[in-house]
């Protein structure tokens, strides 16, 4: 894995036609931290992710361990950086050994094959995320769950440096939200990956990062650890939101949302 | 573990079943023909121009000629052709990840239609410059939707460039329609030339098409991984460090040099692009490792098969090419879709 060195983000903007999605945002994650983007919808968490994932045309620099995205060509940044993107497309009839196996792209020459180390690369990487059991199946016959390892897998198949994550709990039950992010959690300290997620889920969030970051209208309106972010000041900033700022039985952040008019009764 | 089924990579077995349906396709196609020669004569003719080997035919000189002037130059020829358009057509349906690609999608035909049409109105249709115009025709075609595309969407969408695509047929195809009105004289031949035909005398077409089919097939070959890591979407790919554009454009360029040279030499010759592809996807699964070398294996042999129906079924006459590709595509596919729980990807 060599230097943990972590991603830096300074003065980044990024335009849609003109309309401003991310406006001057300064970050900065070490290898091995794990911070959340949080904020409402529109607020600029995908088109940052973007931008540091180098997919989009941004303004200002984003660089990894002092090696700036544009000092290096596509195929080098891929290979300190993986996304694991909100809806990414998985072929039907694809295996997930092929899948995982693109992973291995940014280390291979343009018209290169893979070698036996990137099969075996790609292979370790689906045994890592527990998923060794799903190599022959196509991707089309995996439960929601099982595409997110499989995607992860081929994430880090990368072997990147810094680890994007885009909403990886989207559309995960509860227990698959934990499981996925207890990996995450667990490949980030034994890799001394940088991980940057964006993450709706308020609580998870809390409970999982080191740090949140908070935009709102493609700004950063709060940086810092969890307690000192979801305050019911930054929390109001959420059009219509009611929530109640709880502790947990070990003493966790809890987002409790509540509905609107009296309680109902209890049953 | 179950490696080979989890990787599917280009196993030898397909490749020797399609290895020996195209030589047995080429060997009919040489075998068999309106003058009756006996088999064994044709071999023996065959056999006698290998180095070393000399055998005394017993062929007269015409016969001779028939065998390699006529006959072997007609089934290279469509064995080219074939394996051109179905690696052309599987190229498309990855770089566009649409599956009703085929090679003419970016304005090929109508180019090479508008391009023909002036020839065979200009020059006649027995003139050397109707495959030129052909030619160059389908080449400014794509070069417009390209360069329509690229300023439309910056060259980043697909789509972008398949819609393109659309408004340069329509317009070539008005232009071609146009200029046919005004020569109705020449309507005949214009509609044989779309139809598509491997009519040839001598090896000038097969030496004509070889070294574009060469590049382009090579070109293709080398891009099939890359084809793969297009199938997760642009910026997927993006992320996996290839430029999908860039891709898009090579395979692109590839694909119209060696389909526009096709087309010249043989007219529009449809549903090989296609079928072929998809066939082979149905059969041996999705990645283009596998389905662009088997393509142009298939490609060939369907092609060689299929002008062999085209010259023998209502011999002395002539069935369009594209009739039987299209008659007996299109059952095929049929069968090979119904027989397949494997369908395309989203």
């Amino acid at each position: 894995m060599g230097a943990v060195s972590g991603i830096s983000a300074r003065g980044v903007g990024v335009r849609y036609n003109g309309r401003v999605a991310v406006a001057g945002v300064d970050c900065s994650v070490e290898g091995g931290e794990w911070v959340a983007l949080v904020g409402p919808n529109g607020a600029g968490k995908t088109s940052l992710l973007r931008a540091l994932a180098g997919t989009v045309a941004a303004s200002g620099m984003v660089a990894v361990g002092g090696r700036s995205r544009r000092e290096m060509p596509r195929r080098r940044w891929a290979r300190l950086v993986a996304v694991v993107a909100q809806h990414p497309l998985l072929p039907a009839g694809m295996t997930v050994a092929e899948y995982v196996l693109l992973g291995r792209t940014p280390h291979l020459g343009y018209l290169a094959a893979e070698g036996a180390n990137d099969v075996a690369a790609a292979l370790a990487a689906l045994e890592r995320l527990d998923a060794g059991a799903l190599a022959a199946r196509h991707l089309g016959s995996l439960s929601g769950g099982e595409r997110q390892r499989v995607v992860l897998a081929r994430a880090l198949a990368q072997e990147p440096e810094v680890l994007l994550l885009d909403e990886p709990t989207a559309s995960l039950d509860v227990g698959h939200q934990q499981q996925v992010l207890d990996l995450v959690e667990s490949l980030r300290r034994e890799r001394g990956m940088a991980v940057v997620s964006a993450l709706h889920d308020l609580t998870l969030a809390a409970q999982y990062a080191d740090r949140l970051l908070f935009l709102d209208g493609g700004r950063v309106a709060a940086d810092g650890p969890p307690a000192t972010v979801l305050t019911p000041e930054v929390l109001g900033r959420f059009p219509g939101a009611r929530v109640a700022l709880l502790q947990g039985p070990g003493g966790e952040l809890v987002v409790a949302p509540r509905r609107a008019g009296p309680a109902p009764p209890a049953a | 573990m179950t490696r080979s089924r989890a990787l599917r990579r280009l196993s030898p077995l397909p490749v020797g079943v399609l290895l020996l349906l195209l030589l047995g396709a080429m060997a009919a196609g040489v075998l068999v023909g309106a003058v009756g020669l006996s088999p064994r004569a044709v071999l023996a003719e065959l056999a006698d121009r290998l180095p070393v080997i000399s055998v005394d035919s017993g062929l007269g000189e015409r016969s001779a000629a028939i065998v390699w002037d006529l006959r072997l130059p007609r089934v290279v020829l469509a064995a080219l052709v074939g394996a051109t358009l179905a690696a052309a057509g599987a190229s498309y349906q990855g770089v566009f990840r649409n599956p009703l690609a085929d090679p003419y999608l970016l304005g090929v035909a109508a180019g090479a239609g508008l391009g023909a049409t002036l020839g065979i109105v200009g020059t006649g249709p027995a003139s050397p410059l109707v495959p030129a115009a052909a030619f160059a025709g389908a080449v400014v075609a794509v070069l417009l939707t390209y360069a329509l595309g690229s300023a439309a969407g910056g060259g980043r969408s697909g789509t972008t460039l398949v819609l393109a695509g659309v408004a340069v047929a329509a317009f070539f195809t008005a232009v071609q329609t146009f200029v046919q009105q005004r020569h109705a004289d020449t309507v005949r031949e214009v509609y044989s030339w779309i139809l598509g035909r491997l009519s040839t005398v001598g090896w000038s077409e097969v030496t004509l098409l070889a070294p574009y089919a060469a590049v382009s097939l090579v070109v293709l070959l080398f891009h099939r991984r890359l084809l793969d890591v297009l199938a997760v979407g642009e910026e997927e790919a993006a992320t996996l460090g290839v430029s999908a554009s860039r891709v898009r454009l090579v395979v692109v360029a590839a694909a119209t040099l060696g389909t526009a040279a096709a087309v010249a030499v043989s007219g529009l010759i449809g549903f090989v692009g296609i079928v072929v592809p998809h066939a082979v996807r149905l059969l041996v699964g999705s990645s283009y490792r596998v389905i662009l070398p088997l393509s142009v294996l298939g490609g060939a042999a369907f092609l060689v098969l299929a002008d062999l129906g085209a010259r023998t079924l209502a011999a002395p006459a002539e069935v369009p090419l594209g009739v039987i590709t299209a008659f007996v595509g299109a059952p095929f596919f049929a069968v090979v879709l119904r027989s397949s729980r494997r369908g395309w990807g989203p």
